[in-house]
C-alpha cells in the first residue's frame, strides 16, 4: 500500500490550493488599513456563512431536518451548551427520520 | 451587544496554551462526529482506488473534508490533476471569506503563529473562534487547538476507515450528517443580536437556497456568505 507519484503529486497540489485559500483571506484583511466600513463587513461575514451552511439542509431538507434544526435552536437559546445542542439535533433528526420511514 | 464589534483596535491578543486547550476542548463533540465522517471517507477513498496511506495523507495535508469528497467523485484514472487541484481550489473558496473575518484579530499575532493557525482552520473550529471574539475573548489559539483536535480525528479515522474497508456505515442513518447542522445552528443562536440580523441572515439563506438548487458543488456557501455579509452593511449605512 504504497504511494504512486501522481497521486502524490495531485495530494500536495490539492493541500497547496486548500493552504492557499485559508491564509489568502487572512493576508488581504491584515495588508490594508481597513476603514471602518470594511471592519463593519468582516464583523457580518460569520453569521452568514454559518446561515448558508446550514439553509438548504434545514430549508429544504424535509420535515425532519426542519423540526430538529427547531429544536437545537431551542436548547442553544435555553441551555447555551453546544454538546447538548448537538446532541439534540442528532436525536431529533434520527427518530424523526425513522417515523418518515415507518410512516411512508 | 448590538453594536460590539469584532474588530475594536484597543483589546489586546494573547495566544496562549490555556486558550488552545479550551479550543480543542469545545471541539472534542465536533472531533467525535468528524471521526464518523472520516471513517466513511476513508472507505470511499478506498473505493475510489486511493491506498489507506494515501487517504490518510490526504486527510493531513488537505485537511477539508468538502473538498475531499467532492475530489473522490474525479478519481479516475489517468488521473485529471489540474481538474483536482482547480476543484479544491473553488470548493476552499469560503475560506477566504472566513480568513478575512479572522484579519482584525490574527494581523496582530507574530505572522508564523497567524499562518500556521490558518493551516488548521475548518468550518467548525474558526465558527467557534469567531463566537469567542465576539464575547470579547481574544485568545488566537483557540482556532489552532481546536483544530489539532480536529485534524488528529479526521487523518486518524481516515486512516482507520480505509484500513476497515467496506465495514462502515452510512453516517446518516445514525443522524451523524446532522451533527455539523446542529453545532452550526447553536452557534448562529449565540450570534443573534436582535432585529439587525434578520435581513443579513434572510438574504443570505435566500441565496444560499438558490445557489444549492442550481449551482453544483459548494458554491452556495461562499455566494450566500458574500450577499448576506454585504447586505448586513448596506443596511448598517443607511
Amino acid at each position: 500500500m504504497g504511494l504512486s507519484p501522481i497521486t502524490l503529486f495531485a495530494i500536495v497540489l490539492m493541500a497547496l490550493a486548500t493552504y492557499a485559500t485559508r491564509a489568502g483571506g487572512l493576508w488581504l484583511a491584515s495588508r490594508f488599513d481597513l476603514s471602518e466600513r470594511a471592519g463593519a463587513w468582516l464583523d457580518q461575514i460569520p453569521g452568514a456563512i454559518l446561515v448558508s451552511l446550514v439553509a438548504p439542509t434545514v430549508l429544504t431538507g424535509g420535515p425532519a431536518e426542519m423540526f430538529a434544526a427547531l429544536a437545537v435552536v431551542i436548547v442553544a437559546l435555553r441551555t447555551g451548551s453546544l454538546p447538548a445542542a448537538m446532541a439534540t439535533g442528532v436525536g431529533t433528526v434520527l427518530v424523526l427520520r425513522a417515523l418518515e420511514a415507518n410512516l411512508l | 451587544m448590538p453594536e460590539k464589534t469584532t474588530s475594536g483596535t484597543e483589546d489586546r491578543v494573547t495566544f496562549t496554551l490555556a486558550g488552545a486547550f479550551a479550543g480543542a476542548r469545545k471541539c472534542v463533540p465536533i472531533a467525535i462526529s468528524g471521526c464518523g465522517i472520516g471513517l466513511v471517507f476513508g472507505t470511499l477513498a478506498g473505493q475510489a482506488g486511493l491506498g489507506t496511506a494515501e487517504a490518510a495523507l490526504m486527510s493531513a495535508l488537505v485537511f477539508s473534508g468538502a473538498a475531499q469528497f467532492v475530489v473522490l467523485g474525479l478519481w479516475a484514472s489517468p488521473l485529471p490533476v489540474a481538474t483536482i487541484a482547480l476543484t479544491t481550489l473553488v470548493v476552499g473558496l469560503r475560506h477566504v471569506l472566513m480568513g478575512a473575518a479572522l484579519g482584525p484579530v490574527f494581523s496582530k499575532l507574530p505572522r508564523l503563529k497567524a499562518y500556521g493557525s490558518v493551516f488548521f482552520m475548518a468550518d467548525e473550529n474558526w465558527a467557534l473562534t469567531m463566537g469567542e471574539f465576539a464575547k470579547g475573548r481574544r485568545d488566537a489559539a483557540f482556532l489552532i487547538g481546536g483544530g489539532l483536535l480536529m485534524f488528529l480525528a479526521w487523518t486518524g479515522s481516515t486512516f482507520v476507515g480505509g484500513a476497515l474497508g467496506g465495514a462502515v456505515e452510512d453516517p446518516a442513518r445514525w443522524g451523524l450528517d446532522f451533527a455539523f447542522t446542529a453545532v452550526f445552528l447553536a452557534l448562529i443562536a449565540g450570534m443573534w443580536n436582535g432585529r439587525s440580523n434578520i435581513l443579513p441572515w434572510t438574504v443570505a439563506a435566500v441565496v444560499a437556497v438558490a445557489a444549492h438548487a442550481w449551482l453544483p458543488g459548494q458554491w452556495y456557501i461562499l455566494l450566500g456568505g458574500l450577499a448576506g455579509s454585504f447586505a448586513g452593511v448596506v443596511r448598517r449605512g443607511s
